[in-house]
């Protein structure tokens, strides 16, 4: 292979010759995820707040364990141990933390905007030394898939929760069916997760990508197609998604604290 | 007429310096009637590669602003004129002068991959029948006029000059024509893991942002191609499924 001499380069962390400003993108990126991190682990460790009357924080679902009525197994496990704080959530948040974690499209954002590999396009990084996704510790990456397949679950059981959402119980014990603002805020965070994670790359290459004559199979075609359009958008879905889930979580509490009160539409 | 001050990379690989020439500027200009313009009037000797001045051919390729563009195709009313443009040759490749570059290393890659393969004609005469709607996601790829911008802006390359160990954006385009194509029956895979490099790849998508056909590279070709890596390497349950397949 012909050397490569690229002289007159000068590699320091920071040195580019863009004059627009390229830091903004991986600032915002980093703001944001930074805030979205900070506040689901308080929030999940709060073990409290995290449902009102008929919602569930998406934080906190499915609810396996814990002291709501939600719960689905039943109350804080005798076995767990008493120097870790229990939180319904920390049974469930790993898989879509993972999920996210390991995300191709994350994975290039906090790469540039937390290890500044680059930090954007044509701009100096900090270190000589370079294995991206070749070796370990990012190969592991390369599971994202299991994460998908735990992931299409969490659709199911958020939109159950929207469902529990619709049934609202009065004072005297009785159930009716009702839509509250709070209906509508999980309804859109299931919409949202679902454009999110229906457009996953590995989603896109399960259901067709993995081969190369779709013609003769409509169905795959069509499944094919129609995530390929939301992974077309797959950027946008991804940060819609978590500032909603977020904001679901900020809702619910709020509510459940006292701060806001819900509104019945019906 | 409005002026304008271009300063530009000039020399070759031992000794390098940049000149600024102002010229006058009128409306509908892109980069290269500027280059052209110096190249007249002040600076006979100033190298540049160029030969369509439409997009097509690829040859202008060179840093505007910091950033990898084509020169026939950024207009001068797209840049701000009220400071210095800067002009320099890309820098992932060893300069030859001024603002050309010696992109050879790219054609050498090529070769290393495997050719087109097609399976056994689907007819007596010789000929296949293919449907469009199979032949749809390769025909991005083939829009590529090999101008190596995403080669030039990719930090794998620019930046850690893995020249040896990864083929850049480029290449993993064109092996993803070839390997998705809908004939095609040749395995790439193995090379795509070890020789090629795919996972020095970290989907920064720089590539994509310079493609001025508009390829979407990280996304269409090269995050594609990884999951087909992980299905052979990386994903135990599928290892697995194979070793119970080849006992049965
Ligand atoms: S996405 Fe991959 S190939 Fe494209 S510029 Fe980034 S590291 Fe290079
Ligand atoms: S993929 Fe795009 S940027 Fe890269 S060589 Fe082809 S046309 Fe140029
Ligand atoms: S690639 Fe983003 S969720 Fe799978
Ligand atoms: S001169 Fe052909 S692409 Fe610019």
């Amino acid at each position: 292979m012909a050397e490569i001499n690229l002289s007159g380069t000068k590699y320091r962390f920071g040195n580019t010759y863009r004059k627009d400003a390229w830091w903004a993108y991986p600032l915002f990126v980093f703001l944001a995820l930074s805030l979205f991190v900070v506040y689901v682990t308080w929030a999940a460790w709060q073990g409290k707040n995290y449902w009102y009357g008929p919602y569930l924080s998406p934080l906190y679902s499915p609810e396996l364990f814990g002291p709501s009525p939600h719960r689905w197994i039943g109350p804080q496990p005798t076995w767990w141990p008493s120097m870790i704080r229990f939180s319904p959530a920390l049974f469930v948040l790993w898989a879509p933390g993972l999920f996210r974690l390991t995300c191709y499209y994350y994975r290039g954002a906090y790469y540039k905007a937390f290890w500044a590999d680059p930090p954007s396009c044509t701009v100096s990084e900090p270190r000589k030394k370079y294995w991206g996704e070749n070796s370990f510790p990012l190969i592991i990456q390369n599971i994202h898939r299991y994460f998908l397949y735990v992931a299409l679950f969490f659709i199911l059981f958020l939109s159950y929760d929207v469902w529990k959402a619709l049934w609202f119980t009065d004072t005297s014990g009785n159930k009716s069916f009702g839509i509250g603002i709070g209906t509508l805020v999980l309804a859109v965070n299931v919409v949202l997760l679902s454009g999110y994670t229906f457009g996953c790359h590995s989603l896109r290459h399960l259901v067709g990508g993995f081969i190369d004559r779709l013609s003769g199979s409509p169905v795959r075609r069509r499944a094919y197609i129609c995530v390929s359009c939301l992974n077309r958008r797959h950027m946008l879905w991804a940060w819609m998604s978590l500032f909603w889930v977020m904001f679901s979580d900020v809702y619910i509490r709020l509510c459940a604290i006292g701060v806001w009160s819900d509104w019945r539409i019906l | 007429m409005a002026i304008a001050t271009f300063q530009i990379l000039r020399g070759d690989a031992s000794n390098t310096r940049v000149e600024s020439y102002s010229i006058e500027v009128s409306e509908g200009m892109v980069v290269l009637d500027a280059v052209h313009a110096i190249q007249a009037t002040q600076a006979n000797d100033l190298a540049v590669r160029w030969n369509c001045k439409a997009g097509k051919c690829g040859s202008c390729s060179a840093e505007i602003n910091g950033m990898p563009k084509l020169m026939c195709m950024t207009r001068l009313s797209d840049l701000p004129l009220d400071k210095p443009v800067l002009l320099q040759p890309m820098k992932a490749f060893p300069l030859i002068k001024d603002l050309v570059t010696d992109v050879s290393w790219n054609f050498a890659v090529k070769k290393k991959i495997k050719k087109f393969k097609p399976r056994k004609p689907d007819n007596p005469d010789g000929t296949w029948r293919m449907a469009q709607e199979d032949i749809d996601r390769v025909q991005e790829f083939r829009k590529c006029i090999e101008c190596f911008l995403c080669q030039d802006v990719c930090h794998v390359l620019r930046e850690h000059q893995l020249h040896d160990q990864f083929i850049g954006p480029r290449y993993l385009v064109y092996t993803a024509a070839l390997e998705m194509h809908p004939l095609d029956v040749e395995d790439r895979l193995e090379d795509l893991k070890k020789e090629d490099g795919i996972g020095y790849c970290n989907i920064t998508k720089c590539c994509t942002k310079v493609c001025p056909e508009d390829i979407t590279i990280t996304d269409n070709a090269i995050i594609p191609l990884k999951e087909r890596v992980v299905d052979r390497f990386y994903d135990p349950l599928k290892k697995l499924f194979r070793i119970f397949r080849f006992k049965k």
